[in-house]
């Protein structure tokens, strides 16, 4: 399991971000992003996905965030702030289960050596 | 000569307003097997001359094309709203040929239902560019904090678009809406049967209200 920090993440470009991330989980390994992606940025990791997707090779990703929080404050509006991603976890969709998720936990289940 | 283009403008911008028949162009978005493609035909059964998107499957990726219907004219709370409504394959971020088998299709269907699935979900990411708004449907059976939800209301927060959220399968005896407005109360949504078209009345009152 990778754990990638907000800083790592900060310095890379979108395009980083998912080559990144699905370098590491096509390779059997569970991500968890301390700010994860923004939504632009989970949309493009989806459409990535299904153009990685082979059969009996690699069946996709799963990826969990919690909702987005409601809009940022009055001073974040005039500053242009834009709210940060929610921690993330992913991984190889035969390896990583949600099991449950609500808007403040969310629990998988890992299998190892499948 | 600058002043007098501005005000033609600006008038011609103020006649196209007053003028102007109300059009949005809409998709249907959410998981597979939430019911995007019994809505959809639902919508045109009752306001446009009985056409229909295509089957509805029990089976998942059942519609892996997206298609739309222009022109579509729903008269609701006394106002009228002309729609291009468009149907998308349903959202994922996995697919697995295996459980198109446990449905009794054959190997070789079901890896080709995969790839051409995984090209659907392509398609209705690259629809979602050209949308005016969404209406993110979810099976009120299932709990709403997929991925593919999170994702779909997050892009169009970011891009501050409307979205309605329409918590279908109302009619199964463990549906919740109730559960999918606590998961994401900042929105707006309607309880239905997209299949019975109970309650179907409120949602185009929505729509007119919403995309209006």
């Amino acid at each position: 399991m990778d754990l990638i920090s907000g800083e790592k993440l900060e310095k890379m470009t979108s395009m980083e971000k998912i080559r990144l991330i699905l370098d590491k989980v096509k390779n059997g390994k569970i991500v968890v992003l301390e700010c994860g992606l923004t939504s632009d940025e989970e949309v493009r990791l989806i459409e990535m996905t299904m153009t990685e997707i082979r059969v009996d090779e690699f069946s996709g990703i799963e990826i969990e965030s919690y909702p987005s929080k409601k809009e940022g404050s009055f001073l974040d509006k005039i500053f242009g702030r834009a709210l940060k991603g929610r921690m993330t976890v992913i991984g190889p969709a035969n390896q990583l289960r949600t099991i449950e998720k609500d808007k403040y936990q969310i629990s998988t289940k890992v299998s190892v050596g499948d | 000569m600058g002043i007098i283009s501005s005000l033609k403008e600006s008038l011609g911008t103020w006649i196209n307003r007053i003028f102007k028949k109300k059009r949005a162009k809409i998709g249907l978005y959410g998981p597979p097997n939430a019911g995007k493609t019994t809505l959809a035909n639902r919508i045109l059964h009752d306001w446009s001359e009985g056409e229909s998107f295509g089957e509805a499957s029990p089976i998942p990726h059942e519609t892996r094309r997206a298609m739309r219907k222009e022109g579509v004219v729903i008269n609701a709370n006394g106002s009228s709203i002309e729609l291009d409504i468009g149907d998308t394959p349903g959202m994922a971020t996995k697919v697995d040929f295996k459980e198109f088998m446990i449905y009794g299709l054959s190997e070789v269907e079901s890896k080709k239902r995969a790839k051409e699935a995984t090209e659907g979900v392509i398609e209705a990411i690259k629809w979602l560019d050209d949308l005016d708004g969404v209406l993110l449907v979810m099976d009120s059976t299932e709990d709403p904090y997929t991925q593919v939800n999170v994702v779909v209301i997050g892009n169009m927060e970011a891009r501050k678009l409307p979205l309605l959220i329409v918590a279908n399968k109302m009619d199964l005896p463990n549906a919740s809406p109730a559960r999918i407005k606590a998961a994401f109360p900042q929105h707006a949504m309607v309880p239905i049967s997209a299949l019975e078209g109970s309650n179907i009345d409120n949602l185009y009152q929505a729509i007119a209200a919403h995309f209006g």
